[in-house]
């Protein structure tokens, strides 16, 4: 067997798992819940690509005539105490939780699969100690692990993103490395190696292709946890700071409104039917790939 | 079954080890001088380095990292900063709240998930498992802070029936503490019974096809007692573990919950220790918190093993 014909079995392999995960999205289309939540969560990464033409106002635009104006046709979700429309706003606090849980979630698989990536494939004491590591990170509650971070290093877009990031790594370290392990000691991984295949090539293009898509599909799992995460840091002030608008701080200013319940209702609807429809893609995905292991 | 215990506790040895590290270490890097937050922005540099000195600020880090961990085990936690109160005595006031609020919701989550699990499974595919299922994913759904506003704006703003916020402790006045608590309790209760039922109506599906209960219909047993005796009692056990490993998401839960209703309990002190920049009581309630977390497992795990007699211990 020559170098040609490895490269040939790693394109296979890539076509695989992108052919699986096109499967697995077809069939995600046809279970009913799965399909909602795709519809869903797809209209709200749209709106808020497209944040500037869809908000009818700047998110930031002060209407004096108009201060804690209740739901109208001019302004759909009513005004806050500055006078800014909260559908804007609520459309603009998309981004920032969207940009926070797709960067966070992205950071935590990069990095957690690469953790268990070289622990499961190395596996002895390396194996031992990162996964006492991870055990131990494990241990804290996500939310608590998370205001510590954030704590330490102070509030802001970036230290949010990255406290979630981190809270994150430890489950997907621990998810590759039993994927790895259950594919370290393969035939086409032995033959790769014999061949005189480097570790970091055998990692990288024989054993980490062959886990990704499970890897990709529990991402999407990790995503609503991150989003309650992230709205509730912001929630407690630990999060993205004004004047940037963010679902979990307008829900906090809505706290000292209770009279104009308006403003603290729209921001937790939105992130209320987003966590859902993240769980529902979630469910569809697990139907899907349990129906699958059924199936061989 | 103590060769069990014994062989669990020293597993959890270097986890608990990671756990202190991973506390000491963000606890310590929290931005701001302590010296600051103790003696104010008018004190002398003298003063400053007297208290760094005092507060073993100038040792090396390993050596404040052992001090901190020997303290610990002799049960001082040190002092806050602002208050220089004993942390002791400020969790001896408030462990209290933050476990009367998990205990009641998780009460409050058995009672609604189990019942409501067992009619879903019993009545699989029909209106009330849809409908059970549907109440499941949207508790589940539910962010705390958001649903204990609802319930504020509904049940104090509009009907006046409770109070929006505060707490008075059980044995100052037991009424006034259950009307204090009703909110907090349904708002994690309501998602903690989302996973419950979820739980319940699996494993309720996963007993129910079993030959033994088949045996126990055709020797003409009442459905009832198939349900409850044979069914129920088997299919509990998973349930009983999920409650268990949920402990963290609770408390999780708890400290967004306490800052929603005012409470006096250990996520508002983490919260308000953040704020303050008074790294000793942050350190102390995450400690407590995290040691809970990983108790509740242990015993978790020992009852897993006690409840099925399947599982052998060593």
């Amino acid at each position: 067997m020559t170098s040609a014909s490895i490269s040939s079995g790693d394109t296979a392999a890539m076509r695989r798992s992108r052919g699986h995960l096109r499967r697995v999205l077809g069939e995600l289309l046809h279970h009913k819940l799965g399909a909602i939540g795709l519809v869903v969560v797809v209209a709200m990464v749209l709106s808020a690509i497209f944040a500037p033409w869809v908000a009818p106002f700047d998110p930031a635009e002060l209407h004096y005539d108009a201060v804690l104006a209740p739901p109208s046709a001019r302004f759909w979700f009513g005004t806050d105490e500055l006078g800014r429309d909260i559908f804007s706003r609520v459309i603009f606090g998309s981004r920032i939780s969207l940009e926070i849980v797709a960067v966070s979630i992205g950071a935590a698989m990069v990095v957690g699969s690469a953790i268990g990536l070289t622990s499961g494939y190395f596996g002895g004491w390396v194996d031992r100690v990162v996964m006492r590591v991870m055990d131990g990170m494990l241990a804290f509650p996500v939310l608590v692990l998370a205001l510590a971070i954030v704590a330490a290093l102070g509030p802001d877009l970036f230290n949010a993103m990255l406290a979630i990031a981190i809270v994150n790594v430890p489950n997907f370290a621990r998810l590759t490395r039993g994927q790895v392990l259950s594919v370290r000691n393969l035939d086409y991984v032995q033959a790769a190696t014999a061949l005189g295949a480097s570790h970091l090539r055998v990692m990288a293009r024989h054993v980490g292709l062959n886990v990704a898509d499970n890897i990709i599909v529990y991402a999407s799992l990790r995503a609503s946890t991150a989003l309650i995460t992230e709205s509730s840091l912001s929630f407690l002030g630990l999060g993205a700071q004004p004047p940037i608008p963010t679902w979990g701080s307008m829900l906090a200013t809505g706290m000292d409104y209770f009279d104009w319940p308006w403003m603290g209702i729209f921001p937790g609807l939105a992130i209320f039917v987003s966590v859902l429809s993240l769980n529902f893609i979630g469910d569809g995905l697990r139907d899907t790939l349990d129906s699958r292991l059924y199936e061989r | 079954m103590w060769k069990y215990v014994l062989r669990r506790i020293v597993e959890s040895i270097p986890v608990v080890l990671v756990v202190s590290v991973v506390i000491f270490s963000v606890t310590r890097i929290l931005p701001g001088d302590p010296t600051f937050i103790v003696l104010g922005e008018f004190a002398t540099e003298a003063q400053r380095a007297a208290l760094r000195q005092d507060l073993g600020l100038n040792d090396p880090i390993v050596v404040q990292y052992l001090k901190w961990i020997g303290s610990l085990l002799s049960g001082d936690f040190g002092h806050s900063l602002r208050s220089h109160e004993p942390i002791v005595d400020m969790l001896r006031s408030r462990l209290p709240v933050t476990i009367e609020l998990t205990l009641l919701s998780m009460m409050l989550a058995i009672s609604i998930g189990v019942p409501c699990g067992v009619i879903a499974a019993r009545k699989r595919n029909t209106l009330a498992d849809v409908l059970a299922s549907t109440a499941a994913m949207v508790g589940m759904a539910l962010p705390f802070f958001w649903l204990g506003m609802l319930l504020i704006m509904l049940l104090s703003v509009h009907f006046g029936l409770l109070p929006p916020s505060g707490y008075v402790p059980f044995w100052v006045d037991p009424l006034a503490n259950l009307k204090s608590m009703i909110m907090p309790v349904i708002t994690i209760g309501t998602a903690m019974a989302g996973t419950v039922l979820r739980q319940t109506r699996t494993a309720m599906l996963q007993v129910l096809s079993q030959d033994y209960v088949r045996t126990a219909r055709s020797k003409g047993a009442h459905e009832f007692v198939v349900v409850m005796k044979h069914a129920l009692r088997n299919a509990l056990i998973p349930v009983a573990t999920v409650v268990g490993l949920e402990t963290g998401s609770l408390l999780g839960g708890a400290i967004v919950t306490e800052a929603v209703f005012s409470l006096p309990g250990l996520g508002s002190m983490v919260v308000g220790g953040i704020f303050g920049r008074d790294f000793p009581v942050v350190q102390g309630a995450i400690t407590v918190i995290v040691t809970a977390v990983l108790v509740v497992n242990l015993i978790t795990d020992l009852l897993y093993a006690a409840l099925d007699p399947r599982i052998k211990l060593a």
